[in-house]
């Protein structure tokens, strides 16, 4: 009772402090934070004081089935929050597709390109991708470790406190609160909040782990773990600041000229190394065997991955820096390291791969099967674009281009999103106690709607880049520049036309996916021909019966 | 000691005593896997996620 008075305490505390910052608060952004910020408190205020148990709530609004060997809950909110950031996600993308291709949709000052742009990137790598880690890595760690939650209270927290940090960096975008730093928009004090949130988060999982029943530890959550720590490490260093006012929302940075761009990008990179790849690698390592049913390819292989992994990803980041004000000897530092990393990377990838070994045929019989092997593929495939664009003479064609955007979404679309879709598939007949999906030709549907939205996303990308790099660097006889900038823009028309259409192809393959996975979790299973079926021929298929037998018989 | 020479100093030890110290744990810890004995170890941790339910045909494996 005293911890309960305690806790409701600390929340009505919270609210107090914010309600009072939002009355001295230096700047409107500011201002519209904190009210967000009390209003989240005052609802952790009620639900602490109510004391509702709403996992039950959750429950019956979700429909899940009882509570059993593991706490479930969260990763059941995680899953819905995934799917419904996705699709944000994916639709701010697509709008700022058609903001680039068409300006007249510049709706300024809040929708512009430059607010909606920070808002697309967080809201799919930090709030579709973070919240299927968040969720994928609680029901990995308890199955692996055959151990329920550390800390049930704070796994909740950690939920609903990391969408608060989305909801606040989302609508400071749009308001104009951002510190500039790429992948790393929001103010000081969420980013605050943030460390927070993920302290708790590193607690419940290494507490999972600390109290686990099996004695090695999976490598999955090696790769989790490696997500949880670095990714605290880059997001405090990166985020060194000093707020002008403690009552609003600028900040300087610690760091100055070139230091500070190498600060970034040693963020900007391993957040790309450590979040994009290290923990979906561990969703990669659990979810590839148990839908093939079969181990992973090879467990020592798997390790070998991850410490090359680890130790060759945190020196990468000065690729991004290639013919700046930074040493030059750095400059090479990261592009060796880059050119290194595609050893471990294709490594990684043909352990997946070879996972399926034996079980070949499941890539035409299972949908979900499919989509992994396509996310490998994509995999190995901007692993290798990745260290070829770091090589400085490649780089000095495509850096500024959209040749690097291209290379970004081979992997984002391509990689992160196909092996979140197919966890996703994976998890929700589990965790609703569905007898299967509603629909796997739905799977197959999103597949192809996916696949070929890459498709023309990379192709346009690729063309476009290489265009845009040919052209600024085209001389004339006379030693001037052929081409004006605006001329080079008006040439990517088409390719962002073609872009635009590729979003526009992988958003509607995610609402294919929010209608099965709705329909999975209200019990529905869609009447459909089976994905393959054995061709039966009554007439040719007949045993063969021995001679001996027939001789005895006659 | 001036800033420039704090630099030197980390400089030279990052690319002579620090390198062989990372490159030398980077080493053991890459051969771990492939000590003697762990073969079984290595089995053993690759097919412990199938443990709690009815395991499916044909997935055993020569532990690889």
């Amino acid at each position: 009772m005293e911890s309960l008075a305690l806790r409701a305490g600390g929340w009505l505390l919270l609210a107090f402090l914010a309600v009072a910052a939002v009355a001295t608060a230096a700047d409107s952004g500011f201002a519209i934070h904190m009210a967000i910020f009390a209003m989240a408190a005052l609802a952790a205020l009620w639900v602490t004081i109510s004391r509702a148990d709403y996992g039950a709530i959750g429950r019956g609004i979700l429909r899940a089935p009882d509570p059993g060997r593991y706490d479930d809950d969260v990763i059941r909110w995680g899953v819905v929050a995934t799917v419904f950031w996705g699709i944000a996600g994916f639709a701010a993308g697509l709008f700022i597709a058609l903001e680039l291709a068409f300006p007249l949709l510049n709706f300024d000052p809040y929708l512009n390109f430059g607010r909606v742009r920070p808002l697309h990137t967080s809201a799919v790598i930090f709030a579709f991708g973070g919240n299927a880690l968040i969720a994928t890595s609680f029901y990995v760690v308890q199955r692996t470790c055959r151990a329920r939650l550390a800390f049930p209270n704070l796994a909740r927290f950690v939920f609903w406190g990391y969408q608060l940090f989305i909801v606040l960096a989302a609508s400071g975008y749009l308001l104009g609160v951002t510190q500039s730093r790429e992948y790393a928009e929001p103010e000081w004090y969420v980013d605050l909040w943030l460390t927070i949130v993920w302290v708790a988060y590193a607690a419940v999982f290494i507490g999972t782990i600390v109290k686990r029943k099996e004695p090695h530890i999976y490598v999955a959550n090696w790769f989790y773990l490696a997500f949880i720590l670095t990714i605290a490490m880059l997001h405090i260093v990166n985020n060194l600041a000093i707020p002008v006012a403690l009552t609003g929302s600028h900040s300087y940075s610690a760091f100055a000229g070139v230091q500070d761009a190498l600060t970034q990008w040693w963020y900007g990179h391993n957040a790309v190394g450590f979040f994009l790849t290290a923990g979906f690698l561990a969703m990669m390592y659990y979810f590839v065997p148990k839908q093939a049913e079969r181990p992973v390819y090879s467990y020592r292989l798997s390790i070998l991955h991850f410490w090359s992994l680890i130790f060759l990803y945190i020196w990468a980041g000065p690729h991004h820096l290639h013919y700046t004000a930074l040493p030059d000897w750095a400059q090479t530092l990261g592009m060796v390291f880059s050119i290194m990393l595609w050893m471990p990377s294709w490594g990684g990838m043909i352990n997946g791969l070879m996972t399926l070994n034996g079980a070949w045929d499941k890539i035409r019989t299972d949908p979900i099967i499919r989509m992994m092997v396509m996310a490998l593929a994509f995999y190995g495939m901007a692993t290798f674009e990745g260290p070829m664009l770091s090589i400085k003479a490649v780089n000095s064609l495509s850096h500024y281009t959209d040749w690097t955007i291209g290379h970004v979404h081979a992997g984002a679309l391509g990689w992160n999103g196909m092996i979140t879709f197919a966890a996703i598939y994976y998890l929700v007949p589990r965790l609703w106690a569905r007898q299967r999906l509603y629909s796997l030709r739905m799977v197959n549907w999103h597949f192809w709607l996916a696949t070929l939205g890459i498709v023309l996303y990379a192709a346009a990308m690729w063309v476009s880049g290489i265009t845009q790099g040919l052209m600024w660097r085209e001389y004339g006889a006379d030693g001037y520049l052929v081409y004006s900038f605006s001329e080079t823009v008006a040439a990517m028309l088409p390719y962002y036309v073609i872009r635009s259409a590729g979003g526009l192809l992988y958003l509607a393959g995610a609402i294919v996916m929010v209608v099965n996975v709705w329909r999975t979790i209200l019990g529905h299973l869609r009447e459909e021909r089976p994905m393959t079926e054995a061709a039966y021929d009554p007439a040719a298929d007949r045993p063969i019966i021995s001679t001996a037998v027939l001789a005895k018989e006659g | 000691m001036t800033g420039g020479t704090l630099y030197d100093t980390l400089r030279h030890f990052a690319d002579s005593w620090g390198l062989v110290i990372m490159t030398g744990i980077f080493l053991a810890l890459a051969a771990w896997p492939f000590r003697p004995g762990a073969k079984a170890r290595n089995h053993r941790a690759a097919t412990m996620i199938f443990d709690d339910e009815p395991r499916a045909e044909g997935s055993e494996t020569d532990g690889r």
